[in-house]
């Protein structure tokens, strides 16, 4: 419905987000800014063996899928997640895993009948 | 129902009151895999084989469905490749990557266990995605003006 046309649209023009989300350390930082909110580059690095440069790196890769933005707070980037993308993504899985839930319901019906 | 924390992959995990020669029937004939998945298919399934058909559930238009089968281990396993969502009736998807569908048969207590996995769609390029859900939203559009009419009447 009009709610979504447009939406989805916007959607499949932007990069593959599923192939940027399958990377342990990327799907660690969306998780992260997903349960914490809007997080520094220096809070996102903090306490991970994985280096500063790395982090900005797997982050630009991040941003490019649309998936998360940055903003300048004075010296400092803050990252947070693209909720939208997101969304777009579970959404269709979550429809998908229901076609089946239905598909297996009719299973169940027609081999126990 | 289990839910995953990955975007490429569906589990799900069914016991079904049956033995487990009737759920392998109800999997490996075309005929029985069509009628409760709401397809018609032309053909038998076959390991290497393919077999085409239409979507005949309601709210799906013209959609033609292509399934090649990978595996057939009788009464045990089952594994096919396809598109998933392939909505729009017209265009050709068979460029596009596939996902594939795993179904493993196991008998229990209560009859038989049926577990199926789907998994691939981190390579399902966005648009499709994007399609799909635009499409079904239309589907259940339709299928709520069934219900106004249903209860009107």
């Amino acid at each position: 419905m009009s709610l979504h046309s447009a939406g989805w649209r916007e959607v499949s023009r932007t990069a593959p987000m599923f192939a940027a989300l399958g990377d342990e350390t990327r799907l660690a930082l969306v998780a992260r800014l997903s349960s914490e909110g809007p997080l520094s580059i220096t809070r996102l690095t903090a306490g991970s063996p994985v280096t500063r440069q790395a982090i900005t790196k797997h982050l630009n890769v991040l941003a490019t899928a649309g998936l998360v933005s940055d903003l300048r707070r004075g010296r400092e980037r803050i990252w947070e997640l693209e909720p939208k993308q997101m969304e777009a993504a579970r959404a269709y899985l979550e429809h998908v895993s229901k076609r089946w839930d239905e598909a297996l319901g009719r299973l169940k019906q027609f081999v126990e009948e | 129902m289990k839910l995953h924390n990955s975007t490429d992959r569906i589990e799900k995990e069914i016991v079904l009151r049956a033995p487990q020669s009737r759920v392998w029937r109800a999997l490996a004939n075309a005929e029985e895999f069509g009628a409760w998945f709401g397809m018609k298919l032309e053909g038998a399934f076959a390991p290497g084989g393919r077999v085409h058909g239409q979507i005949t559930l309601p709210g799906h238009g013209q959609v033609t469905i292509d399934i090649a089968i990978e595996r057939m281990d009788p009464e045990s396993r089952m594994s096919y490749r396809w598109h998933p969502y392939a909505v729009e009736s017209g265009v050709d998807y068979s460029n596009e990557p596939t996902t594939l569908v795993e179904f493993q048969l196991e008998e229990v207590a209560e009859g038989t266990r049926l577990r199926v996995v789907e998994s691939g769609f981190d390579r399902i390029p966005p648009a499709r995605r994007a399609e799909a859900l635009r499409m079904n939203d239309e589907g259940w559009a339709e299928q709520l003006e069934n219900i106004a009419r249903h209860v009107a009447s």
